[in-house]
């Protein structure tokens, strides 16, 4: 039973109030954000969410930069799962220029953003624990961390920037070392996965602070555009994957997770459970991985061709230099679309508007954190300063994307 | 998902055939701005568009073509159904002014004041119109094309605090 519930003051009525500055610099918030809360004691009473300590101006970097380029800026926007924003990028890049990636290329992003949505809930969930008191369960959670970053390094050459994807396709293919880690990875998780059960799930002091915390019901979640596991954790049955299937996903079974509680806890459990429900998609989607090029065509000139068509192919050559080159690439129409995927956090999608030249001349980003928390001073209001931290941590709020 | 024939026939029947386009499968209609808040309650409530994914803006300034400086855009989705449509309203200098949706969605509440943070377009009835991401002092709206990537040294102008005044 929260406090919450119990009684709920009020700010006019209270005549003695503390002002708290949370944050920018505090080890909870983990990147910097701050937000100002009005106290009773140790009751919250209202929270004044201050952003904009990161801003970077992403979207006016978008429009300097050309469509292969950016996705170097879309890799720091979330960086705990940088490749599900590349996915998400160029999945909007090829929808503006109507390219239909390879069937290999579709199964490859689907288990990159997979794996990017492991690490994500694992970041997230950790994070949260350690900042309940579970530091065992961060330690867990950080080792397996390792392991995508391992993978993610013999992918592409990059722990934490992978910048993977490509206009109609992706940096690199599949080696087979890449495929003999990422089974392994899928043979030692599932013992991970139930350890984190078992150390959380039913621990006592977690499950005090995080039930009936936070509560979001299923109408505001839609009201307030909550999206991802935060809206699932209140009954929301939206998922992209399986609502509007994008790549190769309508090929896989797979659950959607929900819950009705819309607590802190709720929101901890659904993100354990995608990681279960990632596992069996990237389990099909490496097994049946189709052979072919990762690319389109040459002849399409829209992606940059391997280094093996440059040197030993006279097409390749002038496609590599054609696109290579300033004003020389692909045109794209005058057009604009809105493209959206789910990535690990909720729906993440982005508003490209091209005008003719090899830059977007509008690159928007509808960040999910952003809109998460907006929530936060709702979500607070009433429970106890300790609870701040646990309320944070379910929003799983990224200071990057929030601040642009 | 693009939208439904019903949702279309209904968005044509109002604003004629030409104001609705579809493409990549995307429905796009422009909508007038005094016609903005009862289609927007219209779509909520008889077509249960009951998500705002998206709020945003472009500055056509130096787009090949354009009439209009800006289009507001909004992205709606329905979550039973999956239909998706987005609304535009076009919008230019000096009046710069539109209706809130916060009475419609909550969630409109941050995305509008992003908006008119990067963009100076002001949304006539939202709660707290403040600036979000630059600071209250910045006078300027950084995503207008008219503003050079590399800023025009408002750093440089806000006045420096010493430690005695902090």
């Amino acid at each position: 039973m929260s406090i919450a519930s119990l009684e709920k003051p009020t700010a006019d009525k209270q005549d003695y109030l503390w002002t708290l500055n949370f944050g920018p610099q505090h080890p909870a918030t983990h990147t910097t954000l701050r937000i100002v809360l009005k106290l009773d004691g140790e009751r919250v009473i209202d929270a004044m969410p201050d952003i904009g300590y990161l801003h970077s101006g992403f979207e006016k970097l978008g429009e300097h930069l050309d469509y292969n380029q950016y996705v170097t800026i879309t890799d720091r926007m979330n960086y705990i799962s940088p490749v599900a924003n590349g996915v998400a990028w160029h999945g909007a890049v090829e929808k503006l220029l109507g390219i239909e990636i390879t069937n290999r290329c579709k199964y490859i992003r689907v288990i990159v953003a997979e794996l990017a949505r492991i690490s994500d809930h694992l970041l997230s969930t950790g994070a949260m624990g350690l900042d309940t008191g579970a530091f065992t369960f961060f330690l867990y959670a950080f080792y397996q961390r390792e392991v995508i970053y391992d993978i993610f390094e013999t992918l592409s050459g990059q722990r934490f920037h992978p910048s993977y994807t490509r206009v109609g396709g992706l940096s690199q293919d599949f080696t087979p070392l890449v495929i003999e880690k990422i089974r392994t990875f899928l043979k030692t998780f599932p013992a991970t996965l139930d350890d984190m059960d078992r150390l959380l799930n039913r621990n006592r002091i977690y499950v005090d602070r995080t039930k009936g915390v936070g509560i979001l019901t299923k109408e505001e979640a839609t009201n307030w555009s909550a999206t991802g596991p935060v809206a699932r954790a209140s009954g929301v049955t939206r998922d992209l994957r399986k609502d509007e299937p994008y790549l190769a996903y309508a090929d896989f079974d797979f659950n959607v997770c929900c819950m009705k509680a819309g607590d802190c806890f709720a929101r901890y459990y659904v993100r354990l459970a995608e990681m279960r429900e990632s596992l069996k998609i990237i389990t099909q989607a490496i097994e049946n991985l189709p052979a072919g090029p990762i690319n389109v065509g040459v002849d399409e000139r829209k992606t940059l061709p391997n280094k093996k068509q440059v040197y030993s192919t006279i097409e390749g050559t002038i496609t590599h230099f054609e696109l290579v080159m300033l004003n020389r690439g692909f045109t794209v129409p005058n057009e604009e679309v809105y493209s959206a995927i789910e990535s690990p956090n909720g729906e993440l999608g982005f508003y490209v508007a091209g005008d003719g030249s090899d830059v977007p001349y509008r690159a928007r980003c509808r960040p999910p954190s952003y809109i998460h928390f907006s929530l936060f001073p709702k979500l607070i209001r009433g429970h106890t300063l300790s609870d701040v931290v646990a309320v944070l941590g379910s929003l799983n709020i990224i200071a990057a994307e929030l601040d642009r | 998902m693009p939208a439904t024939t019903e949702t279309i026939a209904a968005m044509e029947s109002r604003f004629g055939k030409e104001k609705v386009t579809t493409f990549r499968d995307q429905t796009r209609v422009v909508v007038p701005r005094d016609e903005l808040l009862p289609t927007m309650r219209m779509l909520k409530e008889a077509r249960s568009f009951d998500l705002l994914v998206e709020v945003t803006c472009v500055d056509y300034l130096k787009f090949r073509d354009a009439t209009d400086r800006f289009g507001l855009v909004y992205c709606l989705a329905n979550t039973t159904t999956n239909e998706r449509l987005t609304v535009r309203v076009m919008l230019n200098e000096p009046d710069l002014k539109v209706e809130s949706m916060c009475a419609l969605w909550n969630g409109a509440n941050w995305l509008e004041r992003e908006v008119y943070d990067m963009f100076g377009i002001e949304f006539v009835g939202h709660p707290d119109l403040r600036r979000i991401l630059m600071p209250e002092e910045f006078t300027s709206f950084p995503l207008r094309k008219d503003y050079p990537m590399q800023g025009r040294g408002e750093r440089h102008n806000f006045p420096v605090l010493t430690r005695n005044q902090a």
